[in-house]
């Protein structure tokens, strides 16, 4: 499918809506559906992206590593209870190349602890390559999440 | 509280334990600096590669002190504290920077050479033959303090203290062949990042000492076979018990063992396995079937190797209750993209978000939180006896007791 074709943009904010959803609603298994089953997600900072260092907090080449992520969160990591709070801005499509397309959207995530503190945990922009996959919906071949900060409060238990 | 309360006198023969109040006081948070930090020790500072060429700087701590290292003209490796000798402003204000010929600060132009020498003060003769500085100031006798440095396997040290022996000597052959065992050809950092834990430095200290801990806390390790006490291994201390290495080595037969199912352990759990297992396809990169190595070097340095995944971190200090761990994964140069694509996989197994390293992140401010009104009360650490000295088992407490002998030992208590 051409995506040129398509409204891209109510698209984008759909599927941004719908990841930011899954995450706050604790619907971690829905996570891995947003990407196409050979993607890439990488969890890394502002300065790590620009010194091109590959490395990140997370690092998934396919959806069944996005799942291992959520299994492992389930039934092997320990932290306390805690929830995110993503507030995702509106999604900037840089450029069109037939059925992909890349864009920038930026987030904030407020993290909600058990005893009730809240803290912005993360501001940063999230740099995709979405296309159509084989059922119609436009999954994510690669979502880098590029966090402002370099500083990680704690732990990163629940992906961004 | 001060050192004059009763809190902050170390319990008589305690060696298997330690006081709470030494995660809590702030008179001995103070003193950890000067005998500790600024102490007869060696301060991992950065990598050699971080100040590859004359002229390259960086800026880090060495406990609360600012500091910057830079490559001088000579291709010597210089430290100095990041302090004007004027009125104490930081003389380098980012992370770091190339090219540098000297370094100037911001608040009144006062400059040093790379070396940390004050060379100019703005001013210093007056305007229209007014003000200036008193003609028998001696630049000389004004200055950062300046540290010693040490370079070993890509590794940069300094220490405040003349009378730390050389860095081999404060090792130690063991803990040095273990370092050499990794750092054994030219590295390629592939990400850094900062973790900030709510907790006291030594409990962070403790934690990656802490053998004992690893498989139990850990379930991602028990699960997959990483680690688990079962396994063949062991912990290797320094004389001075302040240094430590601990491996795991690979045995395949090791899968059958149900010592952690009788002993009715969390961390094992039947029947979870990746969906993508190719996070756990490691090569056995050093020859010697060594899956995993943790090692520290006293006070605030540690190399890690788990399978392929390889860091240093550096532990800094940031207040009584709090701290920064600086992680620098990295592989080598001459990593295949095979082996590139494996580092950056494995890297998910440690950091701040890391399978088998995140609890590490929290579990320290459990113990902060849990002992708030217990500063009369100590820890127990008693598996494998009142021994600091290498061992067979990792089924033991000896190279945290081993952290608190050397620490004991700086700090005169």
């Amino acid at each position: 499918m051409d995506l040129s074709a398509t409204d891209l943009n109510a698209r984008l904010i759909e599927l941004n809506a719908g990841y930011a959803r899954a995450i706050d609603d604790g619907n971690f298994e829905a996570w891995p559906e947003f990407f196409l089953e050979d993607c890439l997600y990488k969890l890394t900072s502002a300065d790590n992206h620009a010194a091109g260092m590959e490395a990140g907090v997370m690092y998934a080449d396919s959806r069944n590593m996005l799942r291992d992520r959520i299994s492992a969160l389930r039934v092997a990591n320990i932290y306390e209870r805690q929830r995110y709070r993503h507030i995702v801005g509106l999604p900037a499509v840089l450029s069109i190349e037939g059925a992909s397309a890349r864009s920038e959207v930026p987030f904030i995530v407020v993290r909600i602890m058990r005893d009730g503190t809240m803290a912005l945990f993360a501001t940063g922009r999230y740099l995709d390559r979405v296309e159509v996959d084989g059922d119609g919906a436009l999954r994510f071949r690669e979502r880098i999440a590029v966090c402002d900060s370099n500083r990680f409060d704690t732990l990163v238990a629940i992906p961004i | 509280m001060n050192a004059t309360d009763q809190h902050a006198v170390w319990p008589e023969g305690m060696v298997s334990g330690a006081p709470y109040w030494a995660y809590q006081d702030d008179a001995t948070y103070k003193m950890e600096q000067k005998r500790i930090f600024e102490g007869a020790v060696w301060n991992y500072v950065c990598l050699e590669a971080d100040v590859a060429k004359p002229g390259d700087y960086r800026t880090t701590f060495v406990g609360e002190m600012p500091v910057m290292v830079v490559r001088g003209e000579d291709g010597e490796i210089y430290a100095f504290e990041n302090r004007c000798a004027h009125r104490g402003a930081l003389i380098a204000l980012d992370d770091g920077g190339s090219g540098a010929r000297d370094f100037q600060c911001v608040y009144h132009a006062w400059t040093y050479d790379l070396k940390g020498n004050l060379k100019g003060i703005a001013f210093e003769e007056g305007s229209n033959g007014q003000g200036g500085m008193p003609k028998d100031f001696c630049k000389e006798k004004h200055g950062p303090r300046k540290l010693y440095t040490a370079t070993l396997c890509g590794l940069v040290f300094a220490s405040l203290s003349d009378e730390v022996p050389p860095i081999e000597e404060y090792l130690g052959e063991a803990i040095l062949a273990r370092i050499e065992r990794v750092l054994c050809k030219p590295i390629r950092v592939i990400g850094r990042f900062t973790q900030a834990l709510p907790n006291n430095w030594k409990l962070y200290a403790e934690n990656v000492k802490d053998t004992y801990h690893a498989s139990l806390l850990h379930l991602f390790f028990g699960t997959f076979r990483i680690t688990r006490l079962t396994q063949g291994g062991g912990v290797l201390l320094s004389d001075d018990g302040g240094h430590h290495a601990s491996y795991t080595i690979d045995a395949p037969g090791d899968a059958k063992s149900d010592e952690y199912a009788k002993q009715g352990i969390r961390s094992e759990s039947k029947g979870y396995r990746l969906a993508d297992p190719s996070l756990l396809d490691s090569v056995d990169e050093f020859g010697d079937r060594i899956q995993l190595q943790i090692l520290t070097v006293f006070p605030g340095f540690v190399l890690q190797q788990i399978n392929n995944a390889l860091a240093v971190r550096q532990i800094l200090p940031k207040g009584i209750g709090r701290m920064e761990l600086n992680w620098t994964y990295f592989g080598f140069e001459d990593d295949t993209p095979e082996m590139r694509k494996r580092r950056l996989k494995q890297a998910n197994l440690v950091g701040p978000a890391g399978f088998v390293s995140m609890e590490d992140g929290c579990v320290g401010g459990f113990v902060q939180r849990g002992v708030a009104t217990a500063s009369d009360e100590f820890s127990v650490m008693q598996m494998g006896g009142d021994a600091t000295q290498t061992d067979t088992t990792r089924a033991t407490e000896a190279s945290v007791r081993g952290f608190w002998k050397a620490y004991r030992s700086h700090m005169g208590i």
